[in-house]
């Protein structure tokens, strides 16, 4: 990995609105060998609303990382600008050391890093399995001359064979598969937010920013989704999972940061962040 | 052979010309003691009810004859097409009598319709022909006119078909709202115009480059693919409702151009050219009429398949009764001979609807391959939700840009085709009516289905295009409507009066017009009852292969224990299950 080349190359395009580039990089350079995702600085302004306010955190490789805040915070908004939806006003986001700040959505997806929706957002008149075939990377028949032209089509159907087995893995592993040849619009709110999570994965990401997977999920389906989550982590993919619920965070994530009013207020595992004062403050006191 | 069912009247059905004083309101006499005979004979089946319904055809035969004023011996019907029109009224009226008529045909429909695209299409084009049959029977139309006619109405079956189908590719399938189709057919054909057409001026039009028509073709089709790329670059950022306005403005200022005189004639590093300005342009000869003709001129000789074919179906005529037979030598016979006589004119354009109809196909094919593909399904999640595509990592905006491009080609070529058919066109032929024409008719077929595409563009020029001229010359052929009122209060007029004919002469001499209105009648009502077309809302999976199982081993069948239904998932799987 060549992540410290390309950190230090990438300081000195002088990103103007960098308050403290020098030590940006430097935390950037130690990051970037287990922590792939590192955001540093990142600022977004709408009008004159600041949404996200100098927020810095890194997300550790094959962990299990809880973003939590209350309603405002900026959770969503750094989602958006970590995966090019918003481009950040300043600041900097780095994965695997190189800067995918301001690249667009399908560039940084691309890279593998992949995002699932608040409400899900499922692709209502093509089937599950559409849905499904749609997410891998690399897809020669996505070029419409191999799809047309007779002799290169026999390459698409090859891929499409090897896709459709993965994705039939993917869904039992998920076990939606019983509803494979169903339209993603026939599906109930908790089967969407797992075709959601399976078709994400059918990208091969390596990290998956999960935006409250768990939001109008039923209990025995949310213990589901759960499970699935520690056993993709086991697997080697990283989360970093945006939620509210605080005991879903706490009894799983073994890093929590805590963002209020755009930044980051706090950092740590669970127990750290649950002893600190201003959180308790922030969700308990404070203006909420 | 099935009994009568309780509700209809089977004398109706069996002998409806002579049936006609049943009416169940009055009291004729003798009238139920002889429906109750016909209904004994009827219901014993087999021979008897044949038997029965064939002697009250014959009967009725006779009687229709003799008020029409025929004298019964010397029946002027040899050579016409009315003895032909009665054997099929006949045959026709009897497989209705021996079954009951309608649930049968329809569920024969609906199992045939359930079976496969090509039955579908079969299906609608059966009917287009039976409908056009009966038209060109009810105006007395010889068979050369009857041919005449289908080959009308399949050829604009045709050009609709690949209209429609190039349109289903952008709304369809990547959703891109393309109102300005008439404008890229406007390129294409206007592109093929000048690169192919003679490079000497004739009389009346502009002079071409001369170069050779398979060029001319490519050259529109390229010209309609890059002017659309340079429509999709900056209006594609914009959302579908804006982009629609930018695509109808930009067909309209495409039009407005080609009609503008200042670029009537140019010149060009020497070589003039030009649009024609609003006389229009000639265009290179139909390369089909080489097939019949030795040249494109009006003199020309007829070569090749026309030297064969033109005094073949000339003279087609098949004598079943000569003249002067008799039946076992007592009762004379009229002469009949079948009159299957085609004139070269009818031939050509048969041979330029089956070129017509090979490029459907093409279509047809390049766009299916298109849509089952991992392309295609990019394209269906762009239209579905776009931010979902990107966040998957699909460049959205490539994929845009080329399906754009490639069904504008496809609209250029399907231009040429359409008006470059004729030899001659001009600006005219390019007003956005053509456009929201060709969108009625993915409408009615289903947006999203490229079978829904073909049984669109059918559907529309049958029944909604070249269908109701036909109805007013049936009418009007029967009718006699005295003196048609020429403005709208003078049709009112009469008809607040209690006088209906003026008013009904006034709207069938309008009927071209009221074509518009019957469009706009159409489509709320489709709108209101199926809104999905005819085939808009099936499955038709975007992907290279099956999406079933490898190996068989399907997951229909397991369930998992999380307690969630799928909203009335089994009856949309039934639904769609016979559809694939």
């Amino acid at each position: 990995m060549s992540a410290d080349d390309s950190v230090a190359a990438d300081a000195t395009d002088g990103d103007a609105a960098d308050a403290e580039p020098s030590e940006a990089t430097a935390q950037g350079a130690r990051d970037a060998a287990d922590h792939p995702l590192v955001v540093e600085n990142l600022r977004k302004t709408f009008g004159g609303i600041t949404a996200v306010d100098d927020a810095s955190f890194s997300v550790a490789e094959g962990s299990l990382t809880g973003l939590i805040g209350p309603n405002g915070a900026g959770k969503s908004t750094t989602f958006n600008c970590i995966t090019g939806v918003h481009e950040p006003t300043s600041g900097r986001v780095t994965f695997h050391g190189t800067d995918i700040t301001g690249m667009a959505t399908h560039e940084i997806a691309q890279q593998g890093l992949v995002r699932t929706f608040q409400i899900a957002r499922e692709l209502p008149e093509m089937t599950v399995l559409e849905n499904m075939m749609l997410a891998p990377k690399g897809q020669v028949g996505e070029r419409l001359t191999n799809a047309l032209v007779p002799g290169l089509r026999d390459r698409v159907v090859e891929q499409e064979e090897e896709l459709l087995e993965r994705a039939w893995q993917q869904l039992e592993f998920f076990e939606i598969d019983h509803l494979a040849e169903e339209y993603a619009g026939n599906l109930s709110g908790g089967q969407r937010k797992l075709l959601e999570m399976a078709r994400a994965l059918m990208t091969d990401p390596e990290v998956v920013l999960l935006d409250e997977p768990l939001a109008g999920v039923n209990p025995t389906l949310e213990e589901k989704l759960l499970d699935r989550i520690h056993e993709l982590r086991e697997r080697g993919n990283t989360f970093l999972l945006v939620e509210h619920d605080m005991d879903v965070i706490m009894n799983n994530c073994e890093h929590v940061i805590v963002m209020h009013q755009g930044s980051v207020l706090a950092e740590g595992t669970p127990e750290q962040v649950t002893s600190d004062e201003r959180v308790v403050e922030a969700y308990l006191g404070g203006d909420v | 052979m099935s009994s009568p069912t309780e509700s209809v009247d089977p004398t109706e059905d069996a002998a409806g010309d002579d049936a006609a004083a049943g009416d169940d309101g009055r009291e004729i006499p003798g009238w139920t003691p002889y429906r109750e005979w016909f209904r004994d004979r009827w219901s014993e089946g087999g021979a008897t009810a044949w038997a029965t319904a064939l002697g009250h055809l014959l009967v009725g035969g006779v009687l229709f004859a003799l008020v029409a004023g025929f004298d019964l011996g010397t029946l002027p019907i040899g050579g016409s097409l009315v003895w032909f029109v009665y054997l099929s009224v006949t045959v026709a009226a009897l497989y209705v009598a021996t079954a009951p008529p309608a649930e049968p045909y329809v569920a024969w429909l609906e199992d045939r319709w359930m079976e496969s695209d090509v039955d579908k299409l079969l299906i609608v084009l059966g009917h287009v022909v039976v409908v056009f049959f009966v038209f060109a029977v009810a105006l007395g139309l010889p068979f050369n006119g009857l041919m005449g006619a289908l080959s009308s109405v399949l050829f604009f079956t045709a050009v609709y078909a690949m209209m429609v189908l190039a349109l289903n590719l952008h709304w369809g399938y990547a959703g891109v709202f393309n109102i300005g189709i008439a404008g890229f057919m406007a390129v294409g054909v206007y592109a093929m115009a000048i690169l192919s057409s003679p490079t000497e001026a004739g009389a009346a039009s502009v002079p071409g480059l001369g170069l050779p028509l398979p060029i001319g073709i490519l050259g529109g089709v390229l010209a309609a693919a890059i002017v659309g790329l340079v429509a999709a670059l900056p209006a594609l950022r914009l959302r579908a409702d804006y982009f629609a306005i930018v695509t109808v403005a930009f067909s309209e200022i495409i039009r407005l151009t080609l009609n503008s005189r200042t670029l009537q004639e140019f010149t060009i590093a020497g070589v003039t050219t030009g649009t024609g300005g609003a006389t229009g342009i000639t265009m290179p000869g139909n390369p089909v009429r080489l097939l019949f003709y030795d040249g494109f001129g009006a003199g020309a000789e007829p070569a090749l398949l026309g030297s064969v074919l033109f005094p073949l179906f000339r003279g087609l005529r098949i004598e079943l009764i000569p003249p002067g037979s008799s039946w076992l030598g007592v009762v004379p016979l009229p002469a009949f001979t079948l009159d299957l006589a085609v004139q070269p004119s009818v031939i050509s354009n048969w041979a330029y609807v089956v070129v017509l109809s090979a490029f459907v196909a093409l279509f047809y094919v390049l766009l299916v391959r298109t849509g089952n593909s991992p392309f295609g399904r990019v394209l269906k999640a762009i239209r579905e939700d776009e931010v979902v595509a990107k966040s998957l990592g699909k460049d959205t905006n490539r994929f845009k840009i080329v399906a754009f491009m490639f069904g504008c080609g496809l609209m250029g070529l399907g231009g040429i085709l359409w008006q470059g058919s004729q030899g001659f066109t001009n600006p005219g032929a390019f007003r956005p009516i053509i456009t929201f024409y060709i969108w009625v008719a993915l409408i009615i077929g289903g947006a999203g289905s490229n079978t829904g595409s073909v049984l669109g563009g059918a559907l529309f020029a049958g029944a909604l295009w070249e269908g109701p001229v036909y109805v007013r010359r049936v009418v009007t052929n029967y009718v006699d409507f005295g003196s048609t009122p020429s403005t709208f209060p003078g049709a009112v007029a009469p008809f607040v009066e209690g006088e209906v004919l003026p008013f009904l002469a006034f709207l069938l001499d309008n009927v071209s017009a009221l074509r518009f209105i019957l469009v706009g009648v159409i489509l709320v009502a489709l709108m209101q009852r199926r809104p999905e077309g005819l085939l808009g809302h099936r499955k038709e999976e975007a992907a290279a292969i099956s999406l079933t199982r490898p190996g068989g081993g399907g997951g229909g069948g397991s369930t998992t224990a999380d307690g969630d239904a799928v909203a009335d998932g089994g009856r949309e799987a039934d639904g769609d299950g016979g559809a694939r």
